[in-house]
């Protein structure tokens, strides 16, 4: 699902759980009801979540093996041609080309690029920066809360039954909040 | 068979969240003072040292031509070795899911970082003219380009030491992220807000990016395990790829890898029994955590004891001049009592945690594991002491002896780990709260499944 929209200031309204199951039943219920689920705020990684909200696997180890493999590649590569074809120096009368000598380097650089990469490419699908602006629904998220974020969007919301949904489910606090994009 | 409660008593996430936070946003104790003050007393000597050294130079160590490789070498194989237990807590345990890391893997992996530091300044010091360290990489230069030796295991534990100190880096502060937004929402004061606004990367607990993150722990700790086994094995492959008997065995990996694990444990003991303590974590820090280091121990330190059996097994039964004294030398020769000091310190003292009483105890686990501290240094002094001193032509055998400078330089990196250390504790969170968290959360449901 993308965040992005064009509307510059997003409506939610949030329920507040103080309990991992029964937020993680509210989603399911709201989802059933028709609800779209905008995003839930946790204080730490519900793995039960990611089936309620019908999340799909991860592609980031993808990325690890793309860059592992580009990694492994241009160091074996580098050293052939460093030893071989550059400047190739008698060590020991140990051939040019001496590829399990070049092993371990190689090894190195795959987990390097593989770890950096996919570190890297989390930064920039979960848009996570320096300086980022926090998008602070609610600062007991970081501590103890859970927070359920429903996007109010125009006409399609329908606000009086998500409510009632929010209260039936056991939310501690509903709140609504506006946030500008 | 059911592990005791991870953490002791009924914690909420709220007293969780409060308890972490506390030493981040209060004075320092007296303790903590005093131990920084000693730790910045030992930084100071050996920083003053290095200076010196590396003004009048290598001279100034206890080398000869016999013996080119002595203390440096053996203090960079030491702290490297303390380094792998907290990749190993970090990183192996959440492969294996042993849940009981969680509390610890924090401030061991605080401490890989800090010991990878003080590993790193060794080499550099030996190469005298450490300003040209940047020659160890291959970069076009105007000397040919003149490559890099990629076929010397010396220039492998260049990328493996890098390569391990960088990922370990990047593990330890991802594995922070959730944990500084923590602290960003509570911290009071502009600068600590600025400061921790802007590690956190503005994170904020969005279940959408909880899922990835997962998936990225995961990865990267399927990545750091290889790396942690790839480190040791090129250390102990500076050793075995030469010719010298005593260190030419194919055994070396192994052990070597093994006996780092049983050091690295050693060293969390030693710091996690002070900081529970001085820092009031026994309720995240429990018994039950100390006990389970000491099993790993004494597992490692079983199997270290074997690998010198090993090692003297082989040695006999190669039927091989060389090796043979070698090893009679390492335990009769000029160097003997190092040999007699390893045996007691690995092999026997580790035994003790057969009993109970004894792993769970964090008085005598703290006796035991600066004993183990010890023993690891000298297993390695012995390695690399006895093998050199006693060579293939008597005529040029000698001995060694560690001068001021590099008695001083040691120490001063004990200086420079525990000042990182102690900073550590008081800057960031030394316990993982989002793990413990779910833990703690997943408990809580439990509990009302039963109820």
């Amino acid at each position: 699902m993308s965040h992005n929209n064009f509307a510059r200031v997003k409506d939610f309204l949030l329920g507040l759980y103080d309990d991992e199951q029964r937020m993680v039943a509210a989603v399911k219920t709201l989802r059933a009801a028709g609800f779209a689920i905008y995003d839930v705020y946790t204080p730490y990684a519900v793995h039960s979540l990611d089936g309620a909200m019908g999340l799909k696997r991860s592609r980031l180890g993808i990325v690890t093996f793309i860059a592992g493999l580009t990694g492994l590649i241009l160091s074996l590569t580098f050293q052939f041609w460093t030893n071989v074809i550059d400047w190739h120096v008698n060590i020991g009368g140990k051939p040019d080309n001496s590829t399990l000598a070049f092993i371990p380097v190689s090894f190195e650089i795959t987990i390097l690029f593989g770890a950096l990469t996919t570190v890297a490419a989390f930064f920039v699908r979960s848009r996570l920066f320096p300086k980022k602006e926090t998008l602070v629904l609610d600062p007991a998220i970081t501590d103890d809360r859970f927070v359920i974020a429903l996007q109010k969007v125009d006409g399609s919301f329908n606000e009086k039954k998500a409510h009632g949904l929010l209260v039936a489910s056991g939310a501690v606090h509903i709140a609504e909040k506006s946030v500008i994009t | 068979m059911l592990r005791p409660a991870l953490i002791d008593g009924n914690v909420t996430l709220k007293e969780l969240t409060d308890d972490i936070n506390r030493p981040l946003n209060t004075k320092p104790g007296v303790a903590w003072t005093i131990g920084f003050l000693v730790a910045l007393a030992a930084l100071l000597l050996g920083v003053s040292l290095v200076a010196y050294q590396i003004k009048v130079g290598i001279g100034t160590w206890g080398l000869n031509k016999t013996i080119g490789w002595a203390f440096d070498i053996t203090n960079f194989v030491f702290w490297v070795g303390i380094g792998h237990a907290g990749t190993l807590i970090s990183a192996i345990l959440l492969l294996f899911r042993q849940k009981w890391r969680t509390s610890i893997n924090r401030s061991a992996e605080a401490m890989t970082i800090f010991a990878v530091m003080c590993a790193a300044i060794f080499p550099l010091i030996h190469m005298g003219r450490p300003w040209l360290a940047f020659w160890v990489f291959p970069y076009p230069n105007t000397r040919g380009s003149l490559w890099v030796n990629f076929r010397s295991p010396l220039l492998w534990d260049v990328f493996a030491i890098s390569t391990y100190f960088t990922v370990s880096l990047v593990f330890w502060y991802i594995g922070m992220i959730p944990d500084l937004a923590t602290v960003r929402d509570r911290a009071t004061g502009k600068i600590k807000k600025t400061i921790y606004g802007f590690l956190s990367l503005g994170w904020d607990g969005s279940h959408r990016t909880w899922s990835r993150y997962e998936a990225l722990c995961l990865i990267l700790a399927g990545l750091a395990t290889p790396l942690v086994v790839s480190v040791h094995t090129i250390v102990s492959m500076d050793f075995a790829t030469s010719v010298i008997p005593g260190w030419h065995t194919t055994i070396f990996p192994p052990y070597f890898v093994v006996g780092a694990v049983f050091s690295g444990f050693a060293m969390v003991t030693t710091l996690l029994v002070i900081t529970r303590k001085v820092m009031h974590l026994e309720k995240y820090i429990t018994i039950g955590h100390l006990e389970a280091i000491a099993k790993v121990i004494l597992v490692t330190g079983s199997i270290v004891g074997l690998a010198y059996m090993t090692e003297l097994f082989t040695a006999w039964y190669s039927g091989n001049y060389y090796e043979q004294f070698a090893f009679k030398n390492r335990i009769v020769g000029p160097y003997g009592w190092t040999y007699a000091i390893m045996v007691f310190c690995n092999v026997i003292t580790p035994q003790f945690l057969w009993f109970k009483k004894m792993r769970t105890t964090p008085a005598l686990l703290f006796v035991l594991s600066i004993i183990v501290n010890i023993g690891m240094w000298f297993e390695r002094f012995v390695i690399i002491m006895t093998s050199l001193s006693r060579d293939f032509l008597p005529s040029s055998w000698s001995l060694y002896k560690p001068t001021f400078v590099e008695v001083g330089t040691f120490i001063g990196t004990f200086g420079l780990f525990f000042t990182c250390f102690l900073l550590f504790v008081r800057v960031l969170p030394v316990v993982a709260m989002w793990e413990v968290k779910s833990l703690v959360g997943h408990h809580k449901e439990e509990d009302s499944h039963e109820s």
